[in-house]
Protein backbone atom coordinates (compact mmCIF):
# COMPACT_ATOMS: atom_id res chain seq x y z
CA UNK A 1 0.00 0.00 0.00
CA UNK A 2 1.43 3.37 -0.91
CA UNK A 3 1.81 6.40 1.30
CA UNK A 4 -1.26 8.32 0.09
CA UNK A 5 -3.54 5.35 0.72
CA UNK A 6 -2.15 4.81 4.21
CA UNK A 7 -2.58 8.49 4.99
CA UNK A 8 -6.15 8.49 3.78
CA UNK A 9 -6.95 5.40 5.80
CA UNK A 10 -5.61 6.93 9.00
CA UNK A 11 -7.44 10.17 8.27
CA UNK A 12 -10.67 8.21 7.88
CA UNK A 13 -10.37 6.35 11.16
CA UNK A 14 -8.75 9.09 13.23
CA UNK A 15 -9.81 12.48 11.89
CA UNK A 16 -7.41 15.18 13.00
CA UNK A 17 -4.71 12.81 14.20
CA UNK A 18 -2.36 13.72 11.35
CA UNK A 19 -0.99 17.16 12.15
CA UNK A 20 1.41 17.34 9.25
CA UNK A 21 2.89 15.16 6.54
CA UNK A 22 5.32 15.21 3.67
CA UNK A 23 5.16 12.92 0.66
CA UNK A 24 7.78 14.29 -1.75
CA UNK A 25 10.80 13.04 0.17
CA UNK A 26 12.74 9.77 0.07
CA UNK A 27 10.83 8.35 2.98
CA UNK A 28 7.42 10.04 3.43
CA UNK A 29 6.40 10.79 6.99
CA UNK A 30 3.32 11.54 9.07
CA UNK A 31 3.31 13.77 12.11
CA UNK A 32 0.89 12.28 14.62
CA UNK A 33 -0.24 14.18 17.69
CA UNK A 34 0.90 12.78 21.03
CA UNK A 35 -2.62 12.07 22.27
CA UNK A 36 -3.54 9.90 19.24
CA UNK A 37 -0.24 8.10 18.90
CA UNK A 38 -1.14 4.89 20.70
CA UNK A 39 -4.45 4.37 18.90
CA UNK A 40 -2.85 5.03 15.52
CA UNK A 41 0.01 2.66 16.35
CA UNK A 42 -2.36 -0.15 17.31
CA UNK A 43 -4.38 0.48 14.15
CA UNK A 44 -1.25 0.40 11.99
CA UNK A 45 -0.22 -2.92 13.47
CA UNK A 46 -3.56 -4.68 13.55
CA UNK A 47 -5.43 -3.38 10.49
CA UNK A 48 -5.28 -6.17 7.88
CA UNK A 49 -4.03 -4.40 4.75
CA UNK A 50 -1.48 -2.39 6.73
CA UNK A 51 -0.06 -4.84 9.31
CA UNK A 52 3.04 -2.90 10.27
CA UNK A 53 4.38 -5.69 12.42
CA UNK A 54 8.02 -4.62 12.60
CA UNK A 55 9.42 -1.55 14.34
CA UNK A 56 12.79 -1.07 12.67
CA UNK A 57 13.93 1.90 14.67
CA UNK A 58 12.75 4.39 17.23
CA UNK A 59 14.96 7.43 17.53
CA UNK A 60 14.90 10.55 19.61
CA UNK A 61 16.07 13.78 18.00
CA UNK A 62 16.87 17.13 19.55
CA UNK A 63 15.74 19.70 17.00
CA UNK A 64 18.40 22.23 17.90
CA UNK A 65 19.33 24.85 20.45
CA UNK A 66 17.05 27.54 19.07
CA UNK A 67 13.98 25.28 18.99
CA UNK A 68 12.24 24.13 22.13
CA UNK A 69 11.35 20.73 20.77
CA UNK A 70 12.30 17.10 21.01
CA UNK A 71 11.16 14.63 18.41
CA UNK A 72 10.59 10.90 18.38
CA UNK A 73 10.73 9.17 15.00
CA UNK A 74 9.29 5.71 14.39
CA UNK A 75 10.39 3.69 11.37
CA UNK A 76 7.78 1.01 10.79
CA UNK A 77 7.85 -1.81 8.32
CA UNK A 78 5.54 -4.60 7.31
CA UNK A 79 7.30 -7.91 6.76
CA UNK A 80 4.13 -9.23 5.16
CA UNK A 81 3.52 -6.57 2.50
CA UNK A 82 7.02 -5.08 2.41
CA UNK A 83 5.98 -1.47 2.80
CA UNK A 84 7.18 1.06 5.30
CA UNK A 85 6.20 4.34 6.87
CA UNK A 86 7.72 6.95 9.15
CA UNK A 87 5.80 8.41 12.06
CA UNK A 88 6.94 11.30 14.16
CA UNK A 89 5.71 13.06 17.22
CA UNK A 90 7.01 15.89 19.32
CA UNK A 91 7.23 17.20 22.85
CA UNK A 92 8.61 20.46 24.15
CA UNK A 93 11.91 20.68 25.99
CA UNK A 94 10.63 23.05 28.67
CA UNK A 95 7.33 21.31 29.43
CA UNK A 96 8.44 17.72 28.74
CA UNK A 97 4.96 16.28 28.40
CA UNK A 98 5.30 12.53 28.29
CA UNK A 99 4.94 10.70 24.99
CA UNK A 100 2.77 7.59 25.25
CA UNK A 101 4.80 4.43 25.05
CA UNK A 102 4.46 1.93 22.21
CA UNK A 103 6.49 -0.72 23.99
CA UNK A 104 3.40 -2.89 24.56
CA UNK A 105 2.58 -2.72 20.85
CA UNK A 106 6.06 -3.49 19.55
CA UNK A 107 8.31 -4.95 22.22
CA UNK A 108 11.26 -3.71 20.18
CA UNK A 109 10.38 -0.21 21.37
CA UNK A 110 11.15 -1.13 24.98
CA UNK A 111 14.91 -0.73 24.79
CA UNK A 112 14.78 1.97 22.13
CA UNK A 113 12.55 4.12 24.34
CA UNK A 114 14.90 3.57 27.23
CA UNK A 115 17.72 4.74 25.01
CA UNK A 116 15.80 7.83 23.91
CA UNK A 117 15.14 8.63 27.56
CA UNK A 118 18.76 7.97 28.46
CA UNK A 119 20.25 10.10 25.70
CA UNK A 120 17.70 12.90 25.34
CA UNK A 121 15.57 12.76 28.47
CA UNK A 122 12.32 12.12 26.64
CA UNK A 123 9.77 10.72 29.11
CA UNK A 124 7.55 7.87 27.91
CA UNK A 125 4.29 7.40 29.73
CA UNK A 126 3.34 3.84 30.56
CA UNK A 127 6.75 2.35 29.88
CA UNK A 128 7.22 -0.64 32.23
CA UNK A 129 10.84 -0.01 33.13
CA UNK A 130 12.14 3.44 32.19
CA UNK A 131 15.73 3.32 33.43
CA UNK A 132 18.93 4.53 31.84
CA UNK A 133 20.28 1.88 29.53
CA UNK A 134 23.70 2.87 28.19
CA UNK A 135 24.89 5.54 30.63
CA UNK A 136 25.52 4.85 34.34
CA UNK A 137 22.33 5.15 36.38
CA UNK A 138 23.58 8.24 38.27
CA UNK A 139 24.86 10.16 35.27
CA UNK A 140 23.81 13.80 35.16
CA UNK A 141 22.23 15.33 32.11
CA UNK A 142 21.28 13.93 28.74
CA UNK A 143 24.28 13.63 26.40
CA UNK A 144 22.59 13.92 23.02
CA UNK A 145 20.84 17.19 23.84
CA UNK A 146 22.34 19.92 21.71
CA UNK A 147 22.93 22.13 24.76
CA UNK A 148 24.69 19.42 26.75
CA UNK A 149 27.97 20.40 28.35
CA UNK A 150 30.44 17.60 28.91
CA UNK A 151 30.87 16.44 32.49
CA UNK A 152 34.19 17.32 34.11
CA UNK A 153 34.26 14.49 36.59
CA UNK A 154 32.40 11.37 37.51
CA UNK A 155 32.50 10.19 41.13
CA UNK A 156 35.53 12.38 41.86
CA UNK A 157 37.35 10.90 38.89
CA UNK A 158 38.45 13.60 36.47
CA UNK A 159 37.47 12.98 32.86
CA UNK A 160 40.20 13.87 30.40
CA UNK A 161 39.14 14.59 26.86
CA UNK B 1 4.04 12.59 33.87
CA UNK B 2 7.13 14.53 34.86
CA UNK B 3 10.59 13.30 34.20
CA UNK B 4 11.93 11.16 37.09
CA UNK B 5 14.43 13.20 39.03
CA UNK B 6 18.02 12.12 38.89
CA UNK B 7 20.13 11.73 42.02
CA UNK B 8 21.70 14.94 43.23
CA UNK B 9 25.43 15.04 42.69
CA UNK B 10 26.15 16.22 46.24
CA UNK B 11 24.33 13.25 47.71
CA UNK B 12 26.16 10.77 45.52
CA UNK B 13 29.63 11.95 46.51
CA UNK B 14 30.94 8.73 47.95
CA UNK B 15 34.35 8.11 49.36
CA UNK B 16 36.73 5.96 47.40
CA UNK B 17 36.20 3.03 49.75
CA UNK B 18 32.43 3.27 49.66
CA UNK B 19 32.55 3.36 45.92
CA UNK B 20 34.58 0.19 45.69
CA UNK B 21 32.23 -1.57 48.06
CA UNK B 22 29.13 -0.41 46.26
CA UNK B 23 27.22 -3.34 44.84
CA UNK B 24 26.36 -3.30 41.15
CA UNK B 25 23.01 -1.64 40.49
CA UNK B 26 20.27 -4.18 40.00
CA UNK B 27 16.64 -4.06 38.97
CA UNK B 28 15.54 -6.54 41.61
CA UNK B 29 16.11 -6.13 45.32
CA UNK B 30 16.64 -8.97 47.76
CA UNK B 31 13.56 -7.88 49.73
CA UNK B 32 11.33 -8.41 46.67
CA UNK B 33 12.33 -12.02 46.13
CA UNK B 34 10.50 -15.11 47.31
CA UNK B 35 12.15 -17.28 49.96
CA UNK B 36 13.80 -19.74 47.56
CA UNK B 37 14.97 -17.19 45.04
CA UNK B 38 18.34 -15.54 44.78
CA UNK B 39 20.03 -13.03 42.51
CA UNK B 40 23.02 -14.25 40.56
CA UNK B 41 25.22 -11.83 38.66
CA UNK B 42 26.83 -13.14 35.49
CA UNK B 43 29.41 -10.84 33.95
CA UNK B 44 30.45 -8.25 32.88
CA UNK B 45 33.76 -10.11 32.73
CA UNK B 46 32.43 -13.61 32.24
CA UNK B 47 33.71 -15.49 29.17
CA UNK B 48 30.30 -16.82 28.18
CA UNK B 49 28.80 -13.34 27.93
CA UNK B 50 30.91 -12.59 24.84
CA UNK B 51 32.30 -9.31 26.00
CA UNK B 52 31.02 -6.99 28.66
CA UNK B 53 27.41 -7.96 29.09
CA UNK B 54 26.10 -8.27 32.62
CA UNK B 55 23.13 -10.48 33.31
CA UNK B 56 21.20 -10.18 36.51
CA UNK B 57 19.62 -13.59 36.92
CA UNK B 58 16.92 -14.35 39.46
CA UNK B 59 17.19 -18.05 40.12
CA UNK B 60 15.15 -20.59 41.99
CA UNK B 61 17.61 -23.39 42.57
CA UNK B 62 18.86 -24.18 39.11
CA UNK B 63 15.83 -22.73 37.34
CA UNK B 64 16.02 -19.26 35.84
CA UNK B 65 13.08 -17.13 36.94
CA UNK B 66 14.03 -13.85 35.26
CA UNK B 67 16.96 -12.46 33.31
CA UNK B 68 17.71 -8.74 33.19
CA UNK B 69 20.51 -7.74 30.82
CA UNK B 70 22.55 -4.70 31.83
CA UNK B 71 24.43 -3.13 28.96
CA UNK B 72 26.44 0.01 28.35
CA UNK B 73 29.84 -1.11 29.61
CA UNK B 74 31.31 -0.55 26.17
CA UNK B 75 29.46 2.67 25.36
CA UNK B 76 31.75 4.90 23.31
CA UNK B 77 29.32 7.67 22.35
CA UNK B 78 29.25 6.86 18.65
CA UNK B 79 26.20 9.02 18.01
CA UNK B 80 27.64 11.98 19.87
CA UNK B 81 30.94 11.67 18.04
CA UNK B 82 29.12 11.42 14.72
CA UNK B 83 27.46 14.79 15.30
CA UNK B 84 30.82 16.55 15.33
CA UNK B 85 32.54 14.76 12.45
CA UNK B 86 32.08 14.92 8.70
CA UNK B 87 30.69 11.86 6.94
CA UNK B 88 33.99 10.37 5.69
CA UNK B 89 35.47 10.91 9.14
CA UNK B 90 32.70 8.88 10.79
CA UNK B 91 33.59 5.87 8.69
CA UNK B 92 36.41 4.58 10.95
CA UNK B 93 34.05 4.80 13.91
CA UNK B 94 31.58 2.48 12.22
CA UNK B 95 34.39 -0.09 12.00
CA UNK B 96 34.46 -0.19 15.75
CA UNK B 97 30.76 -0.85 16.27
CA UNK B 98 30.48 -4.44 15.16
CA UNK B 99 34.21 -5.04 15.13
CA UNK B 100 33.86 -8.57 13.75
CA UNK B 101 32.28 -7.38 10.52
CA UNK B 102 33.75 -3.97 9.84
CA UNK B 103 33.39 -4.23 6.08
CA UNK B 104 29.65 -4.72 6.36
CA UNK B 105 29.36 -1.71 8.68
CA UNK B 106 31.33 0.41 6.22
CA UNK B 107 29.12 -0.81 3.42
CA UNK B 108 25.87 0.11 5.15
CA UNK B 109 27.10 3.54 6.21
CA UNK B 110 28.56 4.38 2.82
CA UNK B 111 25.36 3.27 1.13
CA UNK B 112 23.38 5.71 3.24
CA UNK B 113 25.67 8.65 2.50
CA UNK B 114 25.71 7.84 -1.20
CA UNK B 115 21.94 7.66 -1.31
CA UNK B 116 21.72 11.07 0.33
CA UNK B 117 24.24 12.50 -2.13
CA UNK B 118 22.35 10.93 -5.01
CA UNK B 119 25.29 8.99 -6.42
CA UNK B 120 24.02 5.54 -5.55
CA UNK B 121 23.96 3.26 -8.58
CA UNK B 122 26.24 5.48 -10.64
CA UNK B 123 29.48 3.89 -9.49
CA UNK B 124 31.48 1.48 -11.67
CA UNK B 125 30.35 -2.12 -11.43
CA UNK B 126 33.85 -3.19 -10.44
CA UNK B 127 33.62 -1.07 -7.29
CA UNK B 128 30.29 -2.65 -6.37
CA UNK B 129 31.52 -6.19 -6.98
CA UNK B 130 34.62 -5.62 -4.88
CA UNK B 131 32.42 -4.25 -2.11
CA UNK B 132 30.20 -7.31 -2.17
CA UNK B 133 33.21 -9.61 -2.36
CA UNK B 134 34.91 -8.18 0.72
CA UNK B 135 31.63 -7.96 2.65
CA UNK B 136 30.94 -11.62 2.06
CA UNK B 137 34.50 -12.56 3.03
CA UNK B 138 33.97 -10.62 6.24
CA UNK B 139 30.62 -12.30 6.76
CA UNK B 140 32.31 -15.69 6.68
CA UNK B 141 34.99 -14.51 9.11
CA UNK B 142 32.30 -13.20 11.44
CA UNK B 143 30.26 -16.41 11.26
CA UNK B 144 33.40 -18.47 11.93
CA UNK B 145 33.75 -16.67 15.24
CA UNK B 146 30.07 -17.16 16.03
CA UNK B 147 30.26 -20.89 15.29
CA UNK B 148 33.58 -21.49 17.01
CA UNK B 149 32.83 -19.62 20.21
CA UNK B 150 29.42 -21.23 20.39
CA UNK B 151 31.12 -24.61 20.57
CA UNK B 152 33.32 -23.18 23.29
CA UNK B 153 30.27 -22.06 25.26
CA UNK B 154 28.77 -25.52 25.10
CA UNK B 155 32.04 -27.16 26.10
CA UNK B 156 33.69 -28.20 22.85
CA UNK B 157 37.15 -26.72 22.46
CA UNK B 158 38.27 -28.13 19.09
CA UNK B 159 35.79 -26.33 16.77
CA UNK B 160 36.99 -23.03 18.21
CA UNK B 161 40.56 -23.76 17.13
CA UNK B 162 39.48 -25.04 13.74
CA UNK B 163 37.32 -22.05 12.89
CA UNK B 164 40.00 -19.63 14.03
CA UNK B 165 42.54 -21.43 11.87
CA UNK B 166 40.31 -20.92 8.81
CA UNK B 167 39.37 -17.39 9.74
CA UNK B 168 43.04 -16.54 9.81
CA UNK B 169 43.20 -17.00 6.03
CA UNK B 170 40.44 -14.42 5.56
CA UNK B 171 42.19 -12.06 7.95
CA UNK B 172 45.37 -12.39 5.90
CA UNK B 173 43.49 -11.71 2.66
CA UNK B 174 41.82 -8.63 4.05
CA UNK B 175 45.04 -7.42 5.60
CA UNK B 176 46.69 -7.68 2.23
CA UNK B 177 43.80 -5.68 0.82
CA UNK B 178 43.50 -2.87 3.33
CA UNK B 179 46.53 -3.02 5.60
CA UNK B 180 44.53 -3.85 8.67
CA UNK B 181 43.36 -7.10 10.20
CA UNK B 182 40.07 -6.14 11.75
CA UNK B 183 39.20 -2.46 11.35
CA UNK B 184 39.52 -1.90 7.65
CA UNK B 185 38.09 1.50 6.69
CA UNK B 186 38.28 0.13 3.15
CA UNK B 187 34.94 1.02 1.57
CA UNK B 188 34.85 4.76 1.07
CA UNK B 189 32.07 7.17 0.20
CA UNK B 190 31.95 7.03 -3.58
CA UNK B 191 34.53 4.31 -4.04
CA UNK B 192 37.18 2.25 -2.38
CA UNK B 193 40.41 2.89 -0.58
CA UNK B 194 42.35 0.94 -3.18
CA UNK B 195 41.85 -1.52 -6.00
CA UNK B 196 42.36 -5.22 -5.28
CA UNK B 197 46.06 -6.09 -5.03
CA UNK B 198 47.46 -7.94 -8.04
CA UNK B 199 46.86 -11.65 -7.60
CA UNK B 200 44.08 -11.23 -5.03
CA UNK B 201 41.45 -12.94 -7.16
CA UNK B 202 43.58 -16.07 -7.56
CA UNK B 203 44.43 -16.25 -3.88
CA UNK B 204 40.78 -15.77 -3.01
CA UNK B 205 39.77 -18.63 -5.32
CA UNK B 206 42.42 -20.80 -3.66
CA UNK B 207 40.90 -19.96 -0.32
CA UNK B 208 37.40 -20.93 -1.48
CA UNK B 209 38.70 -24.28 -2.76
CA UNK B 210 40.52 -24.87 0.49
CA UNK B 211 37.61 -23.80 2.66
CA UNK B 212 34.72 -25.85 1.19
CA UNK B 213 35.90 -29.24 2.53
CA UNK B 214 36.70 -27.64 5.88
CA UNK B 215 33.03 -26.80 6.34
CA UNK B 216 32.13 -30.47 5.86
CA UNK B 217 34.67 -31.38 8.51
CA UNK B 218 33.19 -28.79 10.83
CA UNK B 219 29.70 -30.15 10.26
CA UNK B 220 30.85 -33.64 11.14
CA UNK B 221 32.65 -32.36 14.19
CA UNK B 222 29.97 -30.21 15.76
CA UNK B 223 26.75 -29.60 13.81
CA UNK B 224 25.69 -33.25 13.75
CA UNK B 225 27.43 -34.13 16.99
CA UNK B 226 24.99 -35.90 19.29
CA UNK B 227 26.16 -34.17 22.45
CA UNK B 228 25.94 -30.79 20.74
CA UNK B 229 22.44 -31.53 19.45
CA UNK B 230 21.31 -32.59 22.92
CA UNK B 231 22.59 -29.34 24.39
CA UNK B 232 21.00 -27.08 21.78
CA UNK B 233 17.91 -28.69 20.22
CA UNK B 234 14.62 -27.58 21.82
CA UNK B 235 16.51 -25.02 23.91
CA UNK B 236 15.67 -21.33 23.77
CA UNK B 237 12.85 -21.70 21.27
CA UNK B 238 12.00 -18.34 19.75
CA UNK B 239 8.56 -18.32 18.09
CA UNK B 240 8.26 -16.25 14.93
CA UNK B 241 5.71 -13.76 16.23
CA UNK B 242 7.87 -13.01 19.27
CA UNK B 243 10.91 -12.58 17.06
CA UNK B 244 9.10 -10.10 14.82
CA UNK B 245 7.59 -8.20 17.73
CA UNK B 246 10.97 -7.80 19.41
CA UNK B 247 12.55 -6.59 16.19
CA UNK B 248 14.91 -9.54 15.80
CA UNK B 249 16.63 -9.75 12.45
CA UNK B 250 19.24 -11.67 10.55
CA UNK B 251 19.88 -15.28 11.40
CA UNK B 252 17.74 -14.98 14.54
CA UNK B 253 14.69 -14.19 12.45
CA UNK B 254 15.51 -16.68 9.72
CA UNK B 255 16.03 -19.48 12.24
CA UNK B 256 12.48 -18.84 13.43
CA UNK B 257 11.29 -19.78 9.97
CA UNK B 258 10.89 -16.53 8.03
CA UNK B 259 12.67 -16.20 4.70
CA UNK B 260 13.82 -12.65 5.22
CA UNK B 261 17.07 -11.29 3.90
CA UNK B 262 17.58 -7.62 3.10
CA UNK B 263 20.06 -8.53 0.39
CA UNK B 264 17.07 -10.01 -1.43
CA UNK B 265 14.26 -7.79 -0.15
CA UNK B 266 15.95 -4.45 -0.76
CA UNK B 267 18.29 -5.80 -3.43
CA UNK B 268 20.93 -3.19 -2.80
CA UNK B 269 24.23 -2.95 -4.67
CA UNK B 270 24.74 -5.84 -7.13
CA UNK B 271 22.99 -8.49 -5.03
CA UNK B 272 20.09 -8.80 -7.52
CA UNK B 273 22.61 -10.01 -10.12
CA UNK B 274 23.94 -12.75 -7.87
CA UNK B 275 22.45 -16.11 -7.14
CA UNK B 276 22.18 -17.37 -3.60
CA UNK B 277 19.64 -19.05 -1.38
CA UNK B 278 18.29 -17.87 1.94
CA UNK B 279 18.59 -20.61 4.55
CA UNK B 280 15.82 -20.80 7.13
CA UNK B 281 15.36 -22.80 10.30
CA UNK B 282 13.46 -26.04 9.69
CA UNK B 283 13.49 -27.58 13.12
CA UNK B 284 15.36 -30.65 11.90
CA UNK B 285 16.60 -31.62 15.35
CA UNK B 286 13.87 -30.17 17.51
CA UNK B 287 11.56 -27.19 17.25
CA UNK B 288 11.76 -24.37 14.72
CA UNK B 289 13.63 -21.45 16.24
CA UNK B 290 15.73 -23.33 18.80
CA UNK B 291 19.43 -22.81 19.39
CA UNK B 292 20.41 -25.58 16.99
CA UNK B 293 18.44 -23.93 14.18
CA UNK B 294 20.21 -20.65 14.76
CA UNK B 295 23.54 -22.46 14.58
CA UNK B 296 22.54 -24.35 11.45
CA UNK B 297 21.34 -21.21 9.67
CA UNK B 298 24.77 -19.65 10.20
CA UNK B 299 26.50 -22.76 8.88
CA UNK B 300 24.31 -22.65 5.77
CA UNK B 301 24.91 -18.93 5.30
CA UNK B 302 28.62 -19.56 5.09
CA UNK B 303 27.93 -21.85 2.13
CA UNK B 304 25.82 -19.17 0.48
CA UNK B 305 28.52 -16.57 1.03
CA UNK B 306 31.03 -18.86 -0.65
CA UNK B 307 28.70 -19.06 -3.66
CA UNK B 308 28.48 -15.26 -3.82
CA UNK B 309 32.25 -14.93 -3.55
CA UNK B 310 32.80 -17.32 -6.44
CA UNK B 311 30.35 -15.42 -8.63
CA UNK B 312 32.00 -12.11 -7.74
CA UNK B 313 35.43 -13.51 -8.55
CA UNK B 314 34.13 -14.80 -11.85
CA UNK B 315 32.79 -11.35 -12.82
CA UNK B 316 35.86 -9.56 -11.50
CA UNK B 317 38.12 -11.61 -13.75
CA UNK B 318 35.95 -11.41 -16.88
CA UNK B 319 33.42 -8.59 -17.37
CA UNK B 320 34.83 -6.14 -14.89
CA UNK B 321 38.45 -7.07 -14.83
CA UNK B 322 41.34 -4.96 -13.72
CA UNK B 323 42.37 -2.21 -16.13
CA UNK B 324 45.28 0.18 -15.77
CA UNK B 325 42.91 3.14 -15.97
CA UNK B 326 40.60 1.99 -13.21
CA UNK B 327 40.68 4.40 -10.30
CA UNK B 328 38.63 3.30 -7.29
CA UNK B 329 38.66 6.84 -5.88
CA UNK B 330 37.54 8.49 -9.10
CA UNK B 331 34.02 9.19 -7.87
CA UNK B 332 34.83 9.95 -4.25
CA UNK B 333 33.24 13.34 -3.67
CA UNK B 334 35.78 15.90 -2.42
CA UNK B 335 33.14 17.18 -0.04
CA UNK B 336 30.20 15.14 1.18
CA UNK B 337 27.47 17.67 1.89
CA UNK B 338 24.00 16.20 1.35
CA UNK B 339 20.93 18.37 0.94
CA UNK B 340 18.63 18.84 3.92
CA UNK B 341 16.89 15.49 4.25
CA UNK B 342 16.40 12.44 6.41
CA UNK B 343 17.08 8.88 5.54
CA UNK B 344 16.85 5.51 7.20
CA UNK B 345 19.14 3.08 5.44
CA UNK B 346 19.47 -0.58 6.27
CA UNK B 347 21.65 -3.44 5.18
CA UNK B 348 22.05 -7.09 6.01
CA UNK B 349 24.94 -7.59 8.39
CA UNK B 350 26.11 -10.97 9.65
CA UNK B 351 24.03 -10.30 12.75
CA UNK B 352 20.99 -8.79 11.12
CA UNK B 353 19.56 -5.49 10.02
CA UNK B 354 22.08 -2.71 10.55
CA UNK B 355 20.35 0.63 10.15
CA UNK B 356 21.45 4.24 10.15
CA UNK B 357 19.02 7.09 10.53
CA UNK B 358 20.59 10.27 9.18
CA UNK B 359 19.24 13.75 9.61
CA UNK B 360 21.15 16.20 7.41
CA UNK B 361 20.49 19.91 7.75
CA UNK B 362 22.04 20.85 4.41
CA UNK B 363 24.25 23.54 5.91
CA UNK B 364 27.16 21.48 7.16
CA UNK B 365 29.22 18.43 6.29
CA UNK B 366 28.28 16.83 9.57
CA UNK B 367 25.10 14.87 10.25
CA UNK B 368 22.63 16.66 12.49
CA UNK B 369 21.71 13.29 13.96
CA UNK B 370 23.07 9.84 13.20
CA UNK B 371 21.11 7.22 15.08
CA UNK B 372 22.23 3.64 14.70
CA UNK B 373 20.20 0.50 14.92
CA UNK B 374 22.53 -2.26 15.93
CA UNK B 375 21.10 -5.67 15.09
CA UNK B 376 22.51 -7.21 18.27
CA UNK B 377 20.73 -4.55 20.33
CA UNK B 378 17.29 -5.75 19.29
CA UNK B 379 18.34 -9.40 19.19
CA UNK B 380 19.61 -9.24 22.75
CA UNK B 381 16.45 -7.63 24.11
CA UNK B 382 14.52 -10.85 23.49
CA UNK B 383 16.68 -12.85 25.91
CA UNK B 384 14.54 -12.32 28.99
CA UNK B 385 11.50 -13.50 27.04
CA UNK B 386 12.99 -16.83 25.93
CA UNK B 387 14.95 -17.59 29.09
CA UNK B 388 12.15 -17.94 31.62
CA UNK B 389 11.95 -21.30 33.32
CA UNK B 390 15.03 -22.85 31.77
CA UNK B 391 18.09 -24.33 33.45
CA UNK B 392 20.98 -22.04 34.20
CA UNK B 393 23.31 -24.07 31.97
CA UNK B 394 20.95 -23.51 29.03
CA UNK B 395 21.16 -19.76 29.54
CA UNK B 396 24.77 -19.89 28.35
CA UNK B 397 23.64 -21.82 25.28
CA UNK B 398 21.03 -19.14 24.53
CA UNK B 399 23.42 -16.19 24.89
CA UNK B 400 25.87 -17.89 22.54
CA UNK B 401 23.19 -18.63 19.97
CA UNK B 402 22.10 -14.98 19.81
CA UNK B 403 25.65 -14.12 18.70
CA UNK B 404 25.98 -10.66 20.16
CA UNK B 405 28.82 -8.24 19.69
CA UNK B 406 28.79 -5.82 22.57
CA UNK B 407 30.60 -3.16 20.60
CA UNK B 408 27.44 -2.82 18.58
CA UNK B 409 24.93 -3.20 21.40
CA UNK B 410 26.54 -0.34 23.31
CA UNK B 411 27.93 1.61 20.36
Amino acid sequence: MNFEAIKELIDQHFPGAIKDSQADVLQPWLYIGREDLQQVAIFLRDHGPLSFDYLSLLSGVDLGKEKDELEVVYHLYSLLYEHGIVLRTRTSKSELEAIPTVSHIWKAADWHEREAYDMLGIPFEGHPDLRRILMPEDWEGFPLRKDYTSAESYHNIKIDY
Amino acid sequence: MKIPSLPNHEETQLSQKEMLNRAAPNKYKIEDLKAEEMILNIGPQHPSTHGVLRLEVVTDGEIVVEVVPHIGYLHRCFEKHAESLSYPQILPYTDRMDYLSSMNNNFAFVMGVERMLGIEGTLPKRVEYIRVLVSELNRIASHMIALGTYGLDIGAFTPFLWTFRDREHIMNLLEWLSGSRMLYNYIWVGGLFYDLPVGFEERCQEFVDYFRPKMDELNKLITDNEIFVKRTANVGVLPLDTAVNYGCSGSMLRASGLKWDLRRVDGYSVYPELEFDIPVGKGEMGTIGDCWDRFKVRVDEVEESLKIIEQCLQRLTTDHKRTPLFDPREFCPPKARPKAQELYVRAENPRGELGFYFVADGRSDKPFRCKTRGPSFSNLSVISEISRGIFLADLVAIIGSIDIVLGEVDR
